[in-house]
């Protein structure tokens, strides 16, 4: 007879080890498509690794990858933490992208110093107020956040495309839809020569650092767990609920929103509609494989950045399709959700049954 | 006992993590008995019947049921098996279904699933005879969301008697019900065991367990501590095996009440439902003064409780503490006007499970400079306010960085009491504050609100149980329907009639 029980509270080397074992069975689950696609295991597994630490750039490729997935990430962790299902990640990513190219393209002349914390300043407000909205609407009308956000990142998709197409299109495109580039002073430094990696990262670190410490030593982060965890609970105890909400939301929705800027600040100069392959979507699989940490995104973003960074220069050495690394990343969920239920429920056996 | 046995618990254990909540139980019960068990709050008496009923699957230990005149292992774990034997339950919770009849409750799902008509007129037949026989009325065709509670309660006896139970336990029967519903309720009963039912009643009101059983099982932390038959118990007997020991007596001096602390001058709350609403009242608690709310629960206790605390404003009328009109009621509102809220559901609404004890302690005063400097709490200040706290008060767990959901019960409550007595507040809202508690947790509570009387406070407390509204209090009210009426008498029968609506 065996049955499923609740701990009581779930061992700390457990909720640290649960995340560890998950991405380290995702991987290894990985083989088996890797096996379907004819590929030789051992060598896939080096060339994956070889994407990642191989070399100087490499490693800056994977850092580079990772940056917008510890904003996104960090957008999740904290309104998953007050139990606000921002799914709209993706949507606020380009609105932040949005505001930076309407201000850093040519709208505002100013030297660096104004022009790019103008640039970040409105970027993370035009996410704060794509997060707001739906937030409004459900402290208001009680619309469940999690379909308004989804859809508004549809809403939002289009909007973009129709900007490319209109204000923002850049008259030298030759007819493509993209828009004017940012001038050379409003973009993000750059971090080393001849590569990629951008200070949209230190922004990212710091925003952890800052996102960390603010949940776990302000009144405001003990609001919003408070909120989280027993709303009716901190609603009697006075704390003003919508209010707290609001607030995560703006700060959700701002993180998204730099993710955005320093996607098209830091990196490519200019919004097209495929600016994000999924960065708000994937931030959620960030996240929760962090256990809403803020710490514990930053980490997380470098594992699935390199898992992404990685399959791709593995799939061109071997000529496996890359999507292998969406799969990875997906099964790294799916691990932590299952993990999740081990470190909060333990299997007894026992003899006793029918008597 | 002439009768023959009907069933036998042999053993039963069942644990809960660490927590065992019956330890090697055995009972038997003859038929026509009513056995009552009786316990404080988590002593493992529902527990038990869950075991008997099959809603949880014993650790060790037997079942056996009297079945065509041999006593048959029953089959564990199966709500359909203790079915089957005859076992019926009714729960302190009702399990109805409130848009249809009364006749279709009882009914559902003791017809076969797949058959092409359905014989009602055979089942009424039958229904018929068993509220003939056991003396339960209750309207056949009247939706039973439309039906007092008393008489739902009537509706979940049927349903167990017309799938033929032998065996009828009984949850708490009175727990909703007014005194003299409950003596309806033992007068059923009385004409049942006659029939030949046995009946396992749980209860912790010691005199309705003396008035209307024929043998107490007593429990306690899981075990069975005593069985007495009920001719040869008293009060005081059956008090010292459940504590073991004898009950505290609180002791209460008496004093002349002083100014208003809370005064509520025709004030109407329309809520959702009955339960959250209340029409036009208008009443005072002074300074060194308790004021007892009785009445049965759902007729606008929660309206009260919601206005006081802040949860719910008032849509007519006024709200004044310490002679100062709250004009915009919420929580915070009322926290800074000196008012503590001990609310009646602790764990849903009194502290925050997953945060720590420390940070439940200071959650309602994140505002106060000692707690917080510019937006950051001081760590300090709330582990020192937690140290102190945690020892005046006697909150036992496993600390006070642990979460708040790992303390128990009453260790809980004192977590609570601790955040509010610690502000010297002028008015306490005191809502069920000793409901599942033990005896010793519940004397604590007593024993605090005295306290906060005698320094000059004015407690509002709503209660449900009788004796200690009549212990404590130093002017009775009744609601009733959303309606408030003072009462001058402490007798008991009088009261119990304004519960039900008699007098109002």
């Amino acid at each position: 007879m065996i049955r499923i029980e609740a701990r009581n509270a779930p061992p700390r080397a457990l909720t640290l080890g649960v995340p560890i074992l998950s991405a380290l069975v995702a991987l290894a689950l990985a083989s088996i498509p890797l096996a379907f696609a004819g590929a030789d295991i051992s060598t896939a597994y080096a060339e994956m690794a070889k994407g990642v630490f191989g070399s100087k750039f490499a490693f800056s490729e994977m850092l580079t990858r990772a940056t917008p997935l510890i904003f996104t990430g960090l957008a999740a962790a904290l309104a998953f933490r007050a139990k606000l299902w921002n799914i709209g990640a993706e949507g606020q990513l380009y609105l932040g992208a949005m505001a930076a190219v309407a201000i850093g393209s040519g709208a505002v002349d100013a030297p660096a110093f104004v022009l790019v914390p103008l640039i970040v300043v409105f970027g993370a407000a035009a996410g704060a107020a794509g997060m707001a909205v739906p937030t409004v609407l459900k402290t208001r009308f009680g619309a469940d956040e999690v379909v308004t956000t989804l859809l508004l990142n549809f809403v939002i998709l289009i909007f973009v495309q129709m900007m490319l197409e209109g204000a923002l299109k850049d008259p030298m495109s030759l007819g493509w839809p993209q828009s004017s580039p940012i001038l050379d002073q409003g973009m993000l430094p750059q971090l080393m020569d001849r590569m990629r990696i951008h200070s949209g990262l230190i922004m990212a670190l710091v925003a952890a650092g800052i996102a960390q410490f603010m949940l776990a030593r302000s009144v405001w982060g003990f609001r919003l767990r408070a909120v989280g965890e027993n709303a009716a609970a901190a609603r009697h105890a006075g704390i003003r609920v919508n209010r707290s909400l609001m607030s995560v939301a703006i700060v959700s929705g701002g993180l998204a929103g730099l993710a955005g800027v320093s996607e098209v600040a830091g990196l490519k100069g200019y919004l097209t509609a495929d600016l994000s392959p999924g960065f708000g979507y994937t931030g959620i699989v960030v996240a929760m494989l962090a256990g809403l940490s803020p710490v514990g995104v930053v980490i997380s973003a470098l594992f699935i950045a390199s898992v992404f960074v990685g399959a791709d220069s593995m799939s061109r050495a071997m000529g496996v399709s890359s999507y292998l690394a969406d799969l990875v990343v997906s099964m790294s969920l799916l691990c932590v959700l299952i993990g999740g239920f081990f470190a909060r429920f333990r299997i007894v056996r026992s003899k006793v049954g029918v008597a | 006992m002439e009768n023959p046995k009907i069933l036998s618990l042999n053993a039963l254990s069942k644990r809960f993590g660490s927590v065992v909540a019956n330890d090697a139980v055995s009972l038997d019960l003859h038929r026509g008995e009513v056995l009552a068990l009786l316990g404080e709050n988590g002593a493992g008496k529902t527990t038990l019947m869950n075991m008997l009923f099959g809603h949880y699957l014993p650790d060790s230990g037997s079942v056996e049921v009297l079945q065509d005149g041999v006593m048959t292992p029953l089959q564990l774990g199966h709500p359909q098996a203790a079915l089957a034997a005859g076992i019926g339950m009714v729960h302190q919770h009702f399990t109805l279904a409130l848009n249809l009849t009364t006749f279709d409750n009882v009914v559902l799902g003791s017809e076969p699933l797949f058959s092409w008509r359905r014989n009602r007129a055979a089942a009424r037949a039958k229904l018929l005879a068993i509220m003939e026989q056991s003396g339960l009325v209750a309207p056949l065709d009247t939706p039973v969301g439309q039906l007092s509670v008393g008489e739902r309660q009537r509706v979940e006896i049927l349903k167990a008697l017309y799938r033929d139970a032998r065996i009828l336990v009984l949850d708490e029967p009175t727990a909703v019900l007014t005194p003299q519903e409950a003596d309806t309720l033992f007068e059923n009963v009385a004409t049942m065991t006659q029939n030949g039912l046995a009946v396992i009643f749980i209860s912790h009101k010691l005199r309705e367990v003396l008035a209307f059983s024929n043998r107490i099982a007593v429990l306690r932390h899981g075990q069975k501590v005593g069985e007495i038959a009920t001719k040869d118990a008293d009060e005081r007997v059956i008090a010292r095996m459940m504590v073991g020991a004898d009950t505290p007596v609180t002791a209460r001096e008496t004093m002349s009440p002083g100014t208003p602390m809370l005064t509520l001058k025709d004030v109407s709350v329309q809520g959702q439902s009955k339960r959250d609403s209340l029409s036009r009242a208008s009443f005072s608690v002074h300074s060194h003064e308790i004021l007892g709310i009785a009445g049965v629960s759902g007729n606008g206790q929660s309206a009260l409780a919601g206005l006081v605390s802040g949860l719910m404003r008032p849509d007519r009328g006024t709200v004044s503490v310490g002679g100062t009109e709250i004009s915009r009621p919420n929580p915070l509102t009322m926290i800074t006007a000196g008012v503590g809220r001990i609310p009646e559901d602790r764990h849903h609404d009194g502290i925050v499970g997953a945060m720590t004890v420390a940070e439940n302690m200071v959650i309602e005063r994140l505002n106060d400079a000692d707690i917080q400097t510019r937006g950051l709490l001081n760590r300090d200040a709330i582990q020192a306010n937690a140290d102190r706290l945690t020892k005046d008060y006697d909150v036992r767990g496993p600390g006070s960085d642990a979460a708040a959901r790992l303390l128990s019960g009453g260790n809980i409550q004192k977590l609570i009491l601790a955040r509010v007595f610690d502000q010297t507040p002028r008015l306490i809202l005191a809502n069920q504050p000793t409901r599942g508690l033990d005896m010793g947790a519940a004397a604590e509570v007593g024993r605090r609100l005295l306290e906060a009387r005698k320094r000059g406070a004015g407690v509002l407390l709503i209660s449900e149980d009788l004796d200690e509204i009549l212990g404590l209090a130093d002017r009775i009210m009744v609601i009733h329907d959303g309606q408030l009426s003072e009462l001058t008498t402490r007798d008991r029968e009088e009261i119990g009639l304004s519960m039900a609506g008699e007098h109002a």
